[in-house]
């Protein structure tokens, strides 16, 4: 029983001190971003005399953070909204008509959730470019509308199989069109999905940089992961705004999880086991 | 009437899926046959020159010696990350599940390296391995820290791949918690009863059940560090010399740097198959394993 009870203990111990070792980079990028660079290179792993917010206000300035925070959540907000909206109306059409036509396009996505990025960006970049429609946010959000769409419709396809026919045909009998049904009975019931899609589209979009760092060429349409790295490679030195500049492109997203926790890893779950 | 009817039905079927199917043929159909057609033409940007050379480029890609090293090291790569990253995750996912205090906490903290890109990402690692460990090998005497990681090869190489496991074992032990949650635990009382120790009971009982999970967990594995991108870019940089440089940093650079985008086309199509052919055979093998419950 002791024996049993000293094991049960020393687990504990062992599953956060983990804890403490696996986030351990944070600790250090955190502690750092309040100590001048000097510090930094002298003892990084040192508290600092004195807290000091001159690195964020410098980061803040030099990554032009305002700019790069705006348009990561312009492209964010509006990529998932249009993934969301079109992917749910999508995969109930697959669902409720049965057309050979629709059957062929949803094998046809399937089959694209396969293809890596990596194959598509070349022709893509050339395409866009030779049509002069490279630099700008809005065709980065339809880009994103592409690329989302096969695993919404693929995930609002399974969840729509589901849900049962009668409560749409009440709604016809009451007059209602296909449109208004979807919208006021069906889309309400997908919440869970919707959820799911949210976090891992959110998570894609926020961070992503080689979709980006093709299609946005002018500093002022910068996302966050973009302005990161012209500000790493231009000041190279100076470790202590750097630092600074990692906790601000962090922070937005740790506090959207802490809020969100229990959804994200049940979206994550959900999103992996289906 | 019927006419009516067809009419309707094209209506619905374009006013549901116009849109979506609009973006998806723009954004990947049509670049997708484009860049197929482009592997079999000698195009460059200088050039312009779109005339059809057959598989010269494919044969190029095999006779460039810089991109099978490349692709040699990128194997590698993906090799232990997948390793070290599943078996991270699985013990963290175990441990999570035997009644811990504080088990929500725990998850939430684990998972958190997954709220940055592969950008940050790389930079954390950097300033960690550049700075803060040679700080420490110096002070405490450990030669194997006193340098810095990225300036060598060999540890350069053990850099990328703890990055990525670091962060990929927070994701995937998501998914080995749903999957050995999903275990039924009167299989495990019956596993007890019939007098199995604990390992017999994690290994052919828990491991067994949770194959879906596995399966999941190693093909994302594969996929993602096979096509790491940004993580490259900011920790190594593909550097000391052009040494660490993965498979897709070298389409990138082929492409958009040296203007050679046939060439540059059919190695992403190559890289591709690679990744699919591993992670079919894997999910092939894998689920020859698995139980009915």
């Amino acid at each position: 029983m002791l024996a049993r009870r000293s094991f049960h203990f020393l687990k504990h111990v062992l599953i956060y001190a983990g804890l403490v070792v696996f986030l351990s980079p944070f600790l250090i990028v955190i502690l750092n971003s309040f100590k001048k660079t000097q510090y930094f290179v002298e003892n990084p792993i040192a508290l600092p005399d004195t807290f000091s917010f001159a690195n964020y206000a410098d980061a803040f300035d030099k990554m032009n953070f305002l700019q790069g925070f705006i348009n990561t959540l312009l492209i964010t907000v509006l990529g998932v909204l249009v993934i969301i909206l079109f992917s749910s109306m999508t995969g109930y059409l697959f669902v409720r008509f049965d057309w050979k036509v629709n059957k062929v396009l949803f094998f046809i996505m399937l089959a694209a959730m396969t293809v890596p990025f990596q194959v598509i960006m070349i022709p893509l970049v050339m395409l866009y470019g030779n049509l002069g429609l490279l630099d700008s946010k809005g065709i980065l959000i339809f880009m994103y509308m592409g690329f989302g769409i096969p695993l919404g419709v693929f995930t609002f396809h399974g969840f729509i199989k589901g849900i049962s026919y009668e409560l749409e045909e009440s709604s016809f009998l009451d007059g209602a069109s296909r449109f208004r049904t979807f919208f006021q009975i069906v889309f309400p019931l997908l919440k869970p999905v919707v959820v799911t899609l949210v976090v891992l589209d959110v998570l894609w979009i926020w961070n992503d940089y080689l979709l980006p760092s093709l299609v946005l060429l002018s500093p002022a349409n910068r996302t966050l992961p973009l302005s990161t790295y012209a500000f790493f490679s231009s000041y190279s030195v100076d470790y202590g705004p750097l630092m600074a500049g990692l906790v601000m492109t962090i922070i937005p997203v740790l506090i959207l999880y802490l809020v969100l926790q229990d959804y994200v890893i049940k979206g994550i779950s959900e999103g992996a086991l289906k | 009437m019927k006419k009516n009817q067809a009419l309707r039905n094209t209506g619905l079927f374009f006013l549901f899926g116009g849109p979506s199917l609009i973006a998806f043929t723009l954004v990947f159909l049509i670049p997708f046959v484009v860049g197929v057609y482009l592997t079999f033409t000698k195009w460059d940007v200088i050039n312009n020159d779109g005339s059809f050379v057959g598989f010269v480029n494919y044969v190029e890609v095999f006779r460039d010696s810089t991109f099978l090293t490349q692709l040699w090291f990128t194997i590698r790569y993906v090799f232990f990350t997948v390793i070290i990253s599943n078996a991270l995750a699985f013990l963290i996912a175990l441990a999570l599940t035997t009644g811990i205090k504080g088990e929500r906490w725990l998850r939430t903290g684990y998972f958190t390296p997954n709220l940055i890109g592969g950008i940050v990402l790389g930079y954390l690692w950097q300033s960690l391995f550049s700075r803060v460990m040679p700080f420490l090998g110096q002070k405490y005497g450990w030669s194997l820290f006193e340098t810095s990681w990225l300036t060598n090869t060999d540890k350069a190489f053990w850099a990328l791949v703890i990055a990525t496991a670091w962060q990929l074992a927070g994701y995937l032990m998501i998914i080995y918690i749903a999957g050995i949650s999903g275990v039924p635990k009167d299989v495990i009382e019956a596993a007890k009863m019939d007098g199995a120790g604990n390992l017999t009971i994690l290994r052919s009982v828990v491991l067994r059940l949770a194959i879906p999970a596995v399966v999941v967990c190693i093909f994302l594995s594969l996929s993602r560090s096979f096509l790491t991108y940004d993580l490259n870019l900011s920790l190594t940089k593909g550097g000391p010399f052009n040494s660490t440089e993965l498979a897709t940093y070298h389409i990138v650079q082929k492409a958009f740097l040296s203007n050679q985008y046939g060439i540059g086309q059919a190695e992403a199509i190559v890289l591709f198959i690679i990744v699919a052919a591993v992670a079919l055979t894997q999910s092939y093998l894998l689920k020859k394993l698995e139980v009915e419950s």
